[in-house]
């Protein structure tokens, strides 16, 4: 095994005890987790089985396979980044929603209040 | 004098109108003295709410929003408490006092001979000479006009004016789909075009705004320009919610 392998590996491998000991503390929601994870896991596969990097190089024409490995990394995060919009755009339709509610029965737990005042 | 119909709700949004809310509240008042005012604050970093809540009567709500929704979602606070207390027409009044009280039963004239369920308050229409908005802004205006009426087979002249009127089915549309947008307007005529409400347009004079500044400027606009027209395209193939 080369040294540039076991540097890797080993970062892989740090990588993905990170991300779960944030899940075990519960400050990662596992389905994010799930997503590094996957990136870990990949990592290591393209540590390990060196090849796979020509073999896939060869397949779709790029003469210098790092470049591939970049190439990779890059979709995943892009992926990545793209799902975090997504979920960005969920929680502000939540938070909307959440203000709107709350300035409403706001509204109502004052006037109800008020009418129990009354009647006392 | 044209009948002012029951059960009408006054949407007023306000973000840091803390200079001419009252006189715009005052106004409303002395227009249509049994209508509901919806005050929504939407977040204003001014007195707005102090100020508000001096006014207070039983005619009057004042909703604080929390955290700053931007018009589209303060609107919507409105029309979701409007739909929730029964109210059966419902009119948008800008809280800058652009908008003239006067003109409200001028707008709500074709959902009461039941003409249109979305009534737009039109400063470009007949001989108007009110307030028309500044030079860069009308080319705005303009575009949206094109954009609009050839995405919907209906000439709207003015979609950028927030003075409208709505029926109980499109206030319930809007408590529901109301755009969450900072600049709303143009989008929501497509909205409400595309599912089937009726739109009817009617001229109407407004004034410059009192105090306060347009939350459009001028380094914003083109911004704005493009995230409006890509949302009404999107709005315009989506998928109708009602027939």
């Amino acid at each position: 095994m080369d040294k540039i392998q076991l540097v890797s590996l080993s970062g892989s491998i740090i990588f993905i005890y990170i991300v779960l000991h944030q899940v075990w503390r519960q400050r990662l929601k596992e389905a994010y987790a799930l997503l590094w994870v996957m990136t870990g896991i990949a990592f290591m596969v393209v540590s390990i089985w060196t090849n796979i990097l020509t073999i896939v190089s060869d397949l779709i024409g790029i003469v210098y396979p790092p470049a591939t490995l970049f190439l990779l990394m890059l979709m995943g995060i892009l992926f990545i980044i793209f799902q975090y919009s997504l979920v960005l755009s969920k929680r502000a339709e939540e938070m909307k929603r959440l203000t709107q509610w709350t300035a409403i029965l706001e509204d109502r737990i004052a006037k109800l209040e008020k009418d129990k005042k009354s009647v006392k | 004098m044209s009948t002012i119909p029951e059960n009408l709700f006054i949407i007023v949004p306000c973000y840091n109108e803390a200079e001419c809310i009252v006189s715009v509240i005052k106004e409303l008042k002395a227009h249509l003295p049994d209508a509901h005012l919806v005050i929504i604050d939407d977040a204003s970093s001014d007195a707005s709410v102090e100020v508000v809540k001096s006014v207070l009567d039983e005619k009057i709500t004042l909703l604080p929003l929390a955290t700053n929704l931007g018009i589209g979602g303060a609107v919507q606070t409105g029309f979701i408490y409007a739909a929730l207390n029964g109210a059966e027409y419902a009119v948008k009044f800008d809280g800058d006092g652009q908008h003239p009280a006067d003109m409200i039963a001028t707008l709500l004239s074709p959902l009461l001979d039941d003409s249109a369920d979305l009534v737009i308050g039109s400063r470009f229409m007949a001989n108007n000479d009110g307030f028309k908005s500044t030079f860069l802004r009308r080319i705005g205006i303009g575009f949206f006009a094109i954009v609009n009426s050839l995405l919907l087979k209906q000439r709207i002249i003015d979609n950028t004016s927030g003075f409208r009127a709505y029926n109980r089915a499109a206030l319930e549309f809007a408590a529901k789909y109301y755009p969450s947008f900072d600049y709303p307007e143009p989008e929501e005529v497509v909205l409400f075009a595309h599912n089937n409400f009726r739109i009817k347009e009617v001229p109407v004079s407004m004034r410059d705004r009192v105090a306060g500044s347009s939350s459009i400027n001028l380094r914003r606009s083109a911004y704005y320009m493009i995230k409006v027209t890509f949302a009404i395209f999107m709005t315009a193939m989506r998928p109708k919610i009602r027939r």
